[in-house]
């Protein structure tokens, strides 16, 4: 029952790094993809429908991590205190940045709000990478089950680890690209004239960072926590992931060669899926590695009660049924329509948006 | 400070922010919904009003998400120790808010707030009932989670001492949460009717925006009334005896009532004193406390010095004064909403120029009570973080340098300042730029 829920909730991070993630890397390539205002509001359009439901999949996530594995979430969450809170704050500036610039129309509010949106969507990228990275890594649980990380230490793997170290700073980094090549392809995809050229630009460019990253990833993090190989000589499918993985970047790079937008978006998802997934079963049967690995927090130790588990799976199934439902009602709404869509909040935008 | 001092005050500043726009949003997806059934049968005043009314729900809805993540996030954060006890109990109904509630919301409310050409008049409505049933869903599942702090049902103790679900069915039926659930939502349409009623009042006042303001300040009236009245009777009614019976210190302290006695009466008003045990400058209604309680004149009720001392809310202060505060204020609602509907009634509503005045100031008021009725039940919980199974001295995250928590706390502080101003800058351009001009879809230049 555990190693249910240890799925789902994999699933659950893997499309929030899949939905969500697209809508950071486009905040991350916002300043250098669109330069005008009419440009601006392309970009901002392509992701202005969806924004807010795919930022649910992280909430709901968080919810779900709550229900299953309790002790998980409160041993985590308090020990990497100060990021998470961070995180927040920057999670509220980057939504006041694509909320508030419509409301004033004056170029410097608007100048404002574009530089806030992008500089919050590329610091969560690199948080959210250098989280997974920690989780990966391990963490100091002490002898009572908890761990309080600074934010850094000595940047080393070893002793008293912080948040960021090379390791994590390295997996913030390729997170980062990842979500970028991503977003770009999706711009490539949902806008058209000098923004799409340039998004297009943009994943040609990274495409190969991504796919070196991935590599020294999905190397050195073996070397970095040991049990990762223990992981996968017990369970020896799940070298499918990773393989999943480096297929699909494979494949998103030739689909995107050959003006298939859509279809090279769709690869770079089962990419990051693979990514995850690998992640995930290089963890397992840990939610929480810790650098000793016998202190790790394993998924039975941090599940809820049995009872809770089964009666959740009764009313989640269905409930992320009907979610996915709304999903695909949503995709097919934005995605049956031309290309150029308004700035969230203004159908008549378009129209008058010849300034600058 | 004490570390406990400052992740309680943290969370209390968080969550009282916080709370300040869903009790909007949750109201008014209500009135919205009603504007776009009245707008379904061919009312095109009601179909402008509901444009207006969303362009205002929307900022309110966006206020909320970005408060209300941290306040999911603050379980882990700041109260881990609760959250590892209690998270596989509460994570049910939290996990189901963001299944059932968010996701619906969050996904139709691009569609619900722009999309009204596309979607045509019944598509548009339908999206208002979605987004009516999804953010009132959000309330019952947080409040059922605060129902089971306050009263703990469908569980069990294992045998490591951790709490354990033994039963969802109960989780979501307990008794406490049903009426704590209607009083909230309640409390959400009168701060939402007030609202609607204040924004309408200042239109008439001014001469702007006529038929559209009419429109509003009718429908808030008598949703106003409807809700002030159900607010004491018969919800708060039903939470109050819910108080005494499980709670009963936390009864006696909210009350002012020190001493046990026959033939309580009711306090209306009066300062309470702590080193004496008893109440200044009392203005009191002889045996009604009884009364209100047992519907017994002469019931016995249990007094303040009966208990523990150990066992009282920490601030019988405060709690005694949110308390009387939000009861009071709500006694003006159903006096101001009385003569509103009143006068509605007879027409002459629009020419009473002092009662228009009246509605338009008394906006900040129900924000107001609704807050002090949420102090009032956290402080009344006090000392306990789970009424009878955990204190909230044991529930923080003791293992979180304590500098940190004092450091992100000014943070929000901060934080929520620059919110604050750039609410009320945005919230002042739709209503005082929305100029005579009817409101269409899209046709204000921002």
């Amino acid at each position: 029952m555990e190693a249910v829920w240890f799925c789902l909730l994999t699933w659950m991070f893997g499309t929030f790094v899949v939905l969500g993630g697209s809508d950071l890397g486009v905040g991350v390539l916002h300043l250098f993809v669109a330069k005008s205002e009419s440009e601006r509001l392309k970009v901002l359009g392509a992701i202005g429908p969806v924004w807010k439901g795919n930022e649910v999949w992280l909430v709901a996530a968080g919810g779900t991590m709550l229900l299953a594995f309790p002790r998980a979430l409160a041993v985590s969450f308090s020990g990497f205190y100060l990021p998470l809170i961070i995180i927040l704050w920057l999670l509220i500036f980057r939504a006041l940045g694509i909320e508030m610039r419509q409301h004033v129309d004056d170029r410097l509010w608007k100048q404002f709000w574009d530089v806030s949106f992008s500089a919050a969507s590329l610091v969560l990228a690199v948080f959210f990478g250098a989280a997974i990275g920690n989780v990966v890594r391990g963490v100091s649980l002490n002898e009572k089950g908890v761990f309080f990380a600074p934010l850094w230490t000595d940047f080393g793997v070893g002793g008293r680890t912080g948040i960021l170290d090379w390791y994590t700073v390295f997996v913030a980094l390729a997170a980062t690209a990842a979500l970028a090549h991503h977003a770009a392809l999706w711009l490539n995809w949902r806008t058209d004239g000098a923004v799409r050229e340039r998004a297009d630009r943009v994943a040609d460019r990274l495409w190969l960072p991504v796919l070196f990253s991935s590599l020294v990833l999905l190397t050195v993090s073996f070397v970095v926590q040991p049990t990762g190989g223990d992981s996968l000589r017990a369970r020896p499918w799940g070298v499918v992931f990773p393989l999943v993985a480096l297929g699909s970047l494979f494949v998103a790079g030739a689909l995107r060669k050959r003006k298939k937008p859509g279809q090279a978006f769709l690869a770079s998802a089962a990419y990051l899926y693979g990514m995850m997934a690998t992640a995930a079963i290089g963890v397992y049967p840990y939610i929480l590695p810790a650098r000793n690995p016998a202190a790790g927090l394993t998924v039975h130790d941090a599940a809820a009660g049995a009872h809770a588990l089964r009666i959740g799976l009764f009313w989640w199934i269905p409930g992320m049924l009907m979610v996915c439902g709304y999903f695909v009602f949503l995709y097919r709404r934005i995605l049956g329509r031309e290309r150029t869509l308004g700035l969230p909040g203004d159908p008549q935008v378009p129209h008058r948006s010849q300034e600058e | 400070m004490e570390e406990l001092t400052i992740h309680r005050l943290q969370f209390a500043f968080t969550i009282v922010y916080h709370y300040l726009f869903p009790q909007v949003t949750m109201g008014l997806a209500l009135l919205i919904f009603v504007l776009k059934t009245m707008a379904l049968r061919g009312d095109h005043t009601a179909n402008m009003a509901a444009r207006f009314w969303l362009k205002i729900f929307g900022l309110n809805f966006i206020m909320g998400v970005v408060t209300g993540i941290p306040m999911e996030f603050q379980f882990g954060t700041n109260w881990s120790r609760f959250t590892s006890a209690s998270g596989g109990i509460i994570g049910q109904t939290l996990a189901m808010e963001g299944v059932f509630a968010f996701f619906l919301e969050s996904s139709f409310l691009y569609l619900l707030l722009y999309e009204e050409r596309r979607l045509g008049a019944r598509g548009h409505w339908v999206v208002s009932v979605l987004l009516f049933v999804g953010s009132w869903l959000s309330g019952f599942f947080i409040v059922c989670t605060n129902a089971w702090m306050q009263h703990p049902v469908g569980y069990e103790i294992s045998e490591e001492g951790a709490l354990q679900l033994t039963s969802l069915w109960a989780l979501l039926t307990n008794p406490w949460a049903i009426p704590q659930f209607l009083h909230t939502m309640v409390g959400s349409v009168i701060t939402a009717s007030f609202g609607m009623a204040a924004i309408g009042a200042f239109y008439i006042l001014r001469g702007q925006q006529l038929a559209l303001a009419r429109r509003s300040l009718s429908l808030a009236v008598v949703s106003g009334v409807i809700a002030s009245v159900l607010a004491p009777m018969p919800t708060g009614d039903l939470q109050a005896k819910l108080v005494y019976e499980h709670q009963p210190i936390t009864f006696a302290a909210m009350e002012g009532h020190f001493h046990t006695q026959e033939g309580a009466p009711l306090v209306l008003i009066g300062q309470p004193d702590l080193d004496e045990m008893r109440l200044d400058n009392p203005i009191v209604v002889p045996k009604m406390l009884s009364f209100l309680t047992h519907r017994r004149w002469s019931a016995k009720i249990r007094g303040l010095s009966d208990f523990d001392r150990e066992l009282w809310p920490d601030n019988v202060e405060l709690l005694y004064y949110s308390y009387h505060v939000m009861a009071g204020l709500g006694s003006f609602f159903i006096l101001i909403m009385a003569a509103s509907a009143f006068y509605l009634w007879r027409g002459k509503l629009h020419q009473k120029r002092w009662l228009l005045w009246i509605l338009m100031l008394a906006l900040p008021f129900p924000f107001i009570a609704n807050t002090a009725g949420w102090l009032t039940a956290e402080l009344g919980r006090q000392p306990w973080l789970i009424h009878g199974l955990m204190l909230t001295a044991d529930g923080y995250s003791d293992q979180v340098v304590h500098g940190n928590v004092l450091f992100t706390l000014i943070g929000f502080m901060g934080m929520y300042a620059l919110l604050s101003i750039l609410y009320l800058l945005v919230s002042i351009r739709i209503i005082v730029g929305s100029n005579d001009a009817p409101v269409e879809a899209g046709s204000r230049r921002s």
